[in-house]
């Protein structure tokens, strides 16, 4: 501690240059942890992704319906603990395409193969009770102000009622709240019969099956055994973990995670050698200094370490700040306005953020402080 | 007579140029002993300088023995070396060669930070030294806003507060008008004469040699003559 008040007054020779640099550590971090949500929010399902999940669909494609009858099928195979069907609405609420996702599921199964979705016991019983109930996530339900009983207007695109015109009624009966905070909560749920009895056409049809199985160690075999079982019917069935569908979907749009880390190892590449420079400059300008200190009694390995103090201090108050500051950034919420079902700032990403820090600061002194560590007192002494 | 406190023997310092050798020191010997003022006087290129770093653990001869306050320094590893200089050598420049961010109480107590001295022990220290050079007025000023005698005093504060067996002096008042240097040779005296410091003043002005106790020249890296003050 004795050495704080030196190392720090280092920092008051050139102000300018130092907050420059510090300032350029800050926006790398801030950057760092902002494409840290971004990559979290494309993954998010791929983190939380069950062991014990599957999902099968439509060979050809996710837009493909496969028959319902295929349910119970599912269900005799060795190893599947429990099939439900699902199917994408994909509504337009308030003019607006794509607002969140709306999901025909069936309840109790539905809520049985997700445990992570939060219902409350009340809810989900009056859920199991109502035709035409639906539950939201509760970062939908919050952003568009809904309260449990409240009706739900959505204009089907494709699957537009029987009963006339565009628009589908729902009843909010629940508003479900993730197990994690990477759980996603923008989702909107409703009753897969009430679909069907009042679609104009696809009786008999489903998007995709949920699937439960005992063993993930199974999962292989399990994967196998159904699509080998559909194979050459008119629905041929394309099976995988819920975390390889997921992590396919994501990556629907590229590859987000690669994309992330080639800007942030750009980022932190010009940034090594912005503070290194800036480390380097301030040992070349006090070599004299340094002979100064050496002459005093100064030993090779204290001048090497106060130079790579100072080193990892710039790292730290500028790594510090951008990581609080990115936090925040992230915290005010998703840019988007809603595309994105999870935006937050991961706590592994933030440590990783704290060994980056350590790394900035170690890297960016090395060789200064080495240099510092070598000099030899006269030769430093003789330089002005 | 008191005891010798710098005993060197037969001391060598060779220089490599490329496949030249140069011969700073060639056999020198010197003894000086506890609470002399010696100044060291010679042409540039004589050895002087070489000679004051020997003294200091700042460099090491080629060959023979340096003994100070009776342990062997040619033979400490750098670390060690660093360690000696610390606890015995007080150091004064002849460009004050102080930290320009720090206060001159900052730069005073620099050597005591290598010390196992408390924060408030450090403070007493630094304040006696500061009071004996005559700055205590003066302890916040950084050293661009105090005048070269000044800043010379503060490098003497410096140099004393550790209270060193051997403080060396290159060229102390080489930067000053005669009335700052002479303020400043007042002070190694009486640092010598007052408080019994062995001093060895390495200088170009007969002048300042003259408040030494005692003057040796050098010639080609060798002892060419004595005088007793």
């Amino acid at each position: 501690m004795k050495y704080a008040a030196l190392i720090l007054s280092n920092f008051k020779r050139h102000k300018l240059r130092t907050a420059l640099t510090i300032l350029s550590i800050v926006v790398a971090f801030v950057l760092f942890a902002y494409l840290a949500a971004i990559r979290t929010a494309f993954s998010m399902g791929v983190s939380v992704a069950g062991a014990n999940r599957l999902i099968v669909r439509h060979k050809i494609s996710l837009i493909q319906p496969l028959p319902q009858a295929y349910e119970a099928q599912i269900e005799q195979i060795d190893g599947v603990a429990d099939a439900t069907q699902a199917s994408w609405f994909g509504g337009v609420y308030r003019d607006k395409p794509n607002a969140f996702a709306q999901i025909a599921v069936e309840p109790e199964e539905f809520m049985k193969t997700y445990p992570e979705f939060v219902v409350p016991p009340a809810q989900a019983e009056t859920w199991k009770k109502t035709r035409t109930g639906a539950i939201a996530g509760r970062t939908i339900a919050e952003r568009y102000g809904w309260k449990i009983g409240d009706r739900i207007p959505i204009e089907a695109t494709f699957l537009r009622p029987k009963t006339g015109g565009n628009t589908w009624t729902f009843d909010l009966v629940a508003v479900y709240d993730g197990k994690t905070k990477e759980t996603d909560t923008t989702g909107f749920f409703f009753r897969h019969d009430y679909l069907d009895e009042n679609r104009f056409w696809g009786q008999g049809l489903t998007g995709w099956y949920y699937i439960t199985i005992k063993d993930p160690a199974q999962a292989e075999r399990i994967v196998s055994a159904i699509d080998a079982k559909f194979a050459n019917s008119p629905a041929e069935t394309k099976t995988e973990t819920e975390k390889a569908f997921v992590k396919g979907f994501a990556e629907q749009m590229g590859n987000i995670a690669a994309i992330t880390i080639a800007i942030l190892t750009a980022v932190f590449f010009t940034i090594l050698l912005v503070a290194g420079n800036t480390m380097a400059q301030a040992v070349r300008e006090r070599v004299n200094e340094l002979g100064v200190m050496k002459a005093i009694g100064f030993t090779d390995a204290q001048v090497l370490s106060m130079v790579l103090a100072e080193s990892l201090l710039i790292s730290f108050v500028g790594g510090a700040l951008g990581l609080t500051l990115g936090w925040l950034a992230v915290s005010a919420g998703d840019p988007t306005g809603g595309a994105l079902p999870v935006f937050i700032f991961p706590q592994r990403d933030l440590l990783i953020g704290v060994v980056l820090v350590a790394l900035l600061g170690i890297v960016t002194g090395m060789i200064p402080a080495g240099q510092a560590m070598r000099l030899n007192a006269v030769d430093a002494l003789r330089r002005e | 007579m008191s005891t010798p406190l710098v005993t060197v023997s037969r001391v060598q310092k060779v220089f490599r140029r490329g496949s030249e050798e140069v011969r700073v020191l060639s056999d020198l010997d010197l003894t000086i002993r506890d609470g002399e003022f010696v100044a060291l006087m010679g042409p540039s290129g004589s050895g002087k300088s070489t000679l004051l770093n020997i003294l200091a653990g700042l460099d090491r001869p080629s060959s023979g023995t340096v003994e100070i306050a009776g342990e062997r320094i040619d033979s400490l590893s750098r670390r060690a070396l660093a360690q000696w200089r610390a606890r015995h050598v007080g150091f004064v420049f002849q460009f004050y060669n102080l930290l320009p961010v720090l206060s001159a109480e900052r730069n005073v107590e620099l050597p005591l930070l290598l010390t196992s001295l408390s924060r408030s022990e450090r403070r007493r220290h630094v304040a006696t030294a500061l009071e004996i050079v005559g700055l205590s007025h003066r302890a916040k000023h950084t050293p661009r806003t105090l005048s070269g005698g000044e800043q010379q005093r503060v490098g003497i504060a410096r140099a004393i507060v550790t209270d060193p067996t051997l403080i060396l002096a290159d060229e102390p008042t080489g930067d000053l008008d005669r009335k700052s240097g002479d303020g400043i040779l007042d002070l190694l005296q009486a640092l010598n004469r007052e408080h019994n410091k062995a001093i060895v003043m390495v200088t170009h002005d007969p002048h300042a040699a003259e408040r030494a106790s005692r003057r040796l020249h050098m010639v080609d890296g060798q002892l060419s003559s004595e005088m007793a003050a």
